[in-house]
């Protein structure tokens, strides 16, 4: 079975149609590419199946579970991380403390343990501690663990949404533009680091990007969205030659 | 060894200053004046630092401190009155207080907390004269705007003790909880309220259990005001008193617990210390509010937390 699969899906905000019939079926351990033009709905989809819209028909089912009218913390619980396309970390925190915020629901203790410092909740923060700079490590963020989030270069910024994500341990990881404002290089090293950890963590991503060397470079299938509409879905070859989707996105 | 350092470096501090005040207060070194300060010192601690909690590290106005505080004062007032022995009602009357206080922060935050922006300080406004209302018009059991008479003299400063490690309880805790995964949750609301919902923490959920954890504190600073000063009035918890707590809160740094500590500390005792200016006492005061502020945004002030933030980040490499 699909690890996500997407039915009909839509939403109108008022007479517009952001999103409309949309299908959609993401196996487990791919990678999977959506793109479109300016305006097209790609994050809106992603806003949908993370709970922060509700949609106003269709079905979204990750591992046959139903996720319609979940909020988002119930759905990041069910297994769905995403990063955003403009970057939110929580900026007044330390690196660290941003993935231990992920963490939340991973190692928890009581209400308790946090007023008084139990053993317990020392046993757990160091388990916590242990976890956020392993994650860290992969990023190779780990010796800026103790910097202000807001302090890091943008590019380890970008890095560190994606390490946050990964954090809740999710079975699907959306990302929203990962490459966008990063130079050639610092693209290259994304793709690297985004194969590497499909690997390190058997995670599912789901990507939208207007980099079409990224995009051709890793993903294994698109889906091309115009005007809230699916215009294309395949194999990452086929779709990049398809004539429509040279008309509406890529240009000649 | 290490690991515990800062710990032991507060628990000196805390036992050197209750040495301190204890041989000033019997020595015989303080006026009558001053005296009468130690316990609005300690209570509006107590205030500024569960205030702090809200704003500060939950990024949420709330200006009807005051208001949950009178709750607090009122009933552990009613306690302190009902002739059971000071051993039992005093520890009675601060739990009573604080629950009373954090029920009614529950009803007023659950609702309100639920929406995102400035509603919290719009509701915990009307809330505060509400009570005040309340307090006024319910006179057989507050007795109205004459006020509450007669309340047992329990929290002066021969009983500075219990109010002194009820204070320490209460930095305690805060600073605890900050240091945790509820208070991570509670600083990441308030730093991105989407991405914080996106990694999985219940938003609301985070945000009521602050306001009603801060809203037990100031119950239990209520029920200390209370004892100190033996007479109760609605006016006394206007809105003025309510920011009153906000500034030390703002002086203090938001997010700042030892901030919080020392404007309170000075905010209280400096009012009094400038008595014998007489006409120009509230300039001063005024004057000294802005220099603070200054020295908060100042670039000394700013090096000063680099250089500590520094230390931190080498601490955990």
């Amino acid at each position: 079975m699909a690890l996500l699969e997407v039915k009909n899906l839509g939403i109108s905000f008022g007479g517009l149609r952001a999103v409309d019939g949309l299908n959609m079926t993401i196996e487990e351990g791919s990678l999977v590419g959506l793109i479109g033009p300016n305006g097209a709905g790609k994050t809106t989809v992603f806003n949908l199946l993370t709970g922060v819209y509700r949609p106003t028909d269709g079905i979204i089912r990750l591992d046959g579970t139903d996720l319609v009218g979940k909020n988002p913390s119930q759905i990041c619980q069910a297994g769905i991380a995403r990063t955003f396309q403009n970057i939110r970390l929580f900026s007044d925190m330390t690196v660290a403390d941003n993935v231990k915020a992920a963490l939340h629901n991973q190692i928890s203790y009581s209400l308790a343990g946090s007023l008084l410092h139990t053993p317990h909740y020392r046993k757990k923060e160091k388990e916590i501690d242990g976890r956020a700079m392993e994650i860290l490590r992969v990023f190779e963020l780990d010796q800026f663990a103790g910097y202000k989030a807001a302090n890091l270069p943008y590019g380890k910024q970008r890095k560190l949404e994606i390490a946050r994500a990964l954090a809740t341990n999710p079975r699907l990881l959306l990302l929203d533009e990962p490459a966008a404002g990063m130079n050639p290089n610092e693209t290259a090293e994304l793709m690297e680091t985004i194969k590497f950890l499909r690997k390190e963590f058997q995670v599912t991503i789901l990507l939208i990007e207007h980099d079409m060397k990224l995009v051709a470079g890793i993903c294994e299938e698109l889906t091309v969205l115009n005007f809230g509409e699916v215009l294309c879905q395949g194999k990452t070859a086929d779709v990049l030659k398809d004539p429509q989707v040279i008309t509406a996105y890529l240009g000649e | 060894m290490k690991k515990y350092g800062k710990q032991i470096i507060g628990c000196v501090a805390a036992a050197a200053v209750y040495a301190a005040v204890m041989i000033l207060v019997n020595g015989g070194f303080l006026s009558r004046q001053m005296m009468s300060l130690i316990i609005p010192v300690c209570m509006n601690i107590i205030l500024a630092v569960s205030l702090c909690m809200v704003v500060g590290f939950l990024g949420e106005l709330s200006l009807g401190h005051a208001a949950f505080m009178s709750i607090g004062a009122y009933s552990g007032a009613l306690i302190l009155k009902s002739g059971l022995p000071t051993v039992a009602a005093l520890p009675l009357a601060v739990l009573v207080g604080g629950v009373c206080a954090a029920l009614l922060g529950l009803l007023v935050g659950i609702p309100v907390l639920r929406l995102r922006g400035d509603y919290l300080a719009i509701t915990t406004l009307g809330f505060g004269e509400i009570i005040k209302s309340v307090f006024n018009a319910a006179t057989p059991v507050t007795g109205g705007a004459g006020g509450l008479k007669k309340i047992p003299p329990v929290t002066t400063y021969r009983n500075f003790t219990f109010v002194y490690i009820l204070m320490l309880l209460v930095i305690l805790l805060v600073s605890n909880l900050v240091k945790s995964r509820h208070g991570r949750a509670i600083c990441a609301i308030r730093d991105n309220y989407i991405a914080a919902e996106a990694i999985g923490i219940k938003v609301s959920f985070f945000k009521t259990m602050a306001f009603v954890i801060a809203a037990f504190m100031a119950g239990m600073a209520g029920v200390v005001y209370a004892g100190n000063i033996g007479i109760l009035k609605p006016v006394n918890f206007d809105y003025n008193t309510s920011i009153e707590i906000l500034v030390m809160v703002v002086l203090g740094g938001m997010g700042n617990i030892t901030g919080s500590i020392i404007a309170a500390f000075l905010l209280t005792v400096l009012p009094e210390m400038l008595r014998g200016l007489s006409n120009y006492r509230m300039l001063v005061y005024a004057i000294a509010l802005i220099a603070m502020m200054l020295f908060n945004n100042s670039p000394l002030k700013r090096m000063l937390v680099e250089k500590h933030n520094m230390r931190q980040a080498g601490k955990i490499e």
